[in-house]
């Protein structure tokens, strides 16, 4: 499982840790859904320390794309709302 | 659905868009490499803007330190002339530098952090843009209608994926410079106003004119009480002088007479100094 950190890099997870990594995002969407700014940036920081312990970076010249992204390490709710809302149209995330 | 689903899924609609963009899919390798080194080129201007920002605070800082250490030695001066009043003003205003020290130190460290960041950055797109193009050139010497557009789809999703979050980081990076030069620019205003006073010393601050005024106040003051005293010719005093500061001390009162605020507190200073 590759895992991206935006503005960090990617890096290579292994499986066994989905259902933790899964539980932590399911946190991350509930602070999101409940636009509770404190718990989201908890819940991100144990989520950046959860795929930082796993995780083995990927060499640099690697191309591959990522299962999962996680937002940039000082990222706060609206940031992630504003990508989230990204999805239909052009915008934040430059081609 | 997770974030971070979600989140993947925003990159590499991305990467689609962009692919689906082209008709031939040999035309799309091309024109993403020239992107790649663009914006490569534009990493690496980020850093330098980054650089150049943390040196600007660098230099403040030292500038900052400098007026804090000198209105600590005028708290101290004022004290030691029993104006309490002007040493707590001065203390005052080096409690506001330190508070803006310590505020800069913050915004240092946080440029440093995006400084390497972007330069990791910079080095990791760097590897797979050569990546990039040993595969475009691969892929176009084999090419088979078929054949490549899978390939050139996973050579450029990977990429475009690398892009997207780099182009991010350095338009983070840029909006984070853009607002400390914002408040670099008001800290240079308040050390030219003298508001915060000159670190050259060129201009003087009103404790420092406070203090000048003060010490050439209590010139006077002992002047005069050494003047009254050989004017009525007290035991007292004439002799004395003549007996601690032998042939040269006599010399400069009588130059003092026409001028009085000229010559400093060095006379008294010299008479307590000798036994």
């Amino acid at each position: 499982m590759i895992v991206r950190i935006m503005g960090e890099g990617q890096l290579e997870v292994d499986g066994s840790h989905l259902d933790e990594l899964n539980r932590l995002d399911e946190e991350l969407t509930a602070a999101v859904d409940a636009d509770d700014d404190p718990a989201f940036r908890r819940a991100l920081a144990a989520l950046l320390a959860a795929v930082r312990s796993y995780g083995n970076p990927l060499p640099d010249d690697a191309l591959v794309d990522s299962d999962l992204v996680l937002p940039f390490t000082e990222a706060h709710i609206t940031e992630v709302r504003e990508m989230l809302a990204e999805t239909a149209g052009e915008g934040l995330i430059p081609g | 659905m997770g974030i971070l689903q979600r989140m993947s899924m925003i990159f590499r609609a991305k990467a689609d868009k962009a692919l689906d963009r082209a008709e031939d899919p040999r035309e799309t390798l091309d024109y993403s490499y020239k992107k790649q080194l663009e914006l490569l080129q534009k990493v690496r201007r980020g850093v330098a803007d980054v650089a150049t920002s943390r040196k600007r605070i660098e230099v403040q800082l030292t500038q900052l330190t400098q007026q804090s250490d000198r209105l600590q030695n005028q708290a101290q001066k004022a004290l030691s002339m029993g104006r309490e009043d002007l040493a707590r003003e001065a203390l005052t205003r080096k409690s506001g530098l330190l508070q803006q020290i310590s505020d800069l130190q913050t915004q240092h460290a946080a440029l440093q952090g995006e400084e390497e960041k972007l330069t990791l950055a910079a080095q990791r797109l760097q590897a797979k843009v050569e990546a990039f193009r040993t595969k475009k050139e691969t892929i176009k010497a084999t090419y088979t209608a078929a054949e490549a557009q899978t390939q050139i789809g996973e050579a450029f999703s990977g990429i475009s994926e690398e892009m997207s979050d780099v182009g991010l980081a350095v338009q983070r990076a840029e909006d984070k410079t853009a607002q400390m030069q914002a408040r670099a620019g008001a800290i240079d205003e308040l050390l030219a106003s003298g508001a915060l006073d000159d670190p050259t010393g060129t201009s003087k601050d009103d404790i420092t004119l406070e203090l000048d005024r003060l010490a050439s106040t209590n010139e006077v003051e002992l002047e005069l009480a050494r003047m009254k005293g050989e004017l009525t010719g007290g035991p007292g005093d004439a002799p004395q002088q003549i007996e601690s500061g032998p042939a040269e001390s006599a010399q400069p009162v009588a130059e003092q007479v026409g001028e009085p605020a000229a010559q400093p507190v060095a006379e008294p200073r010299r008479e307590e100094g000798r036994p």
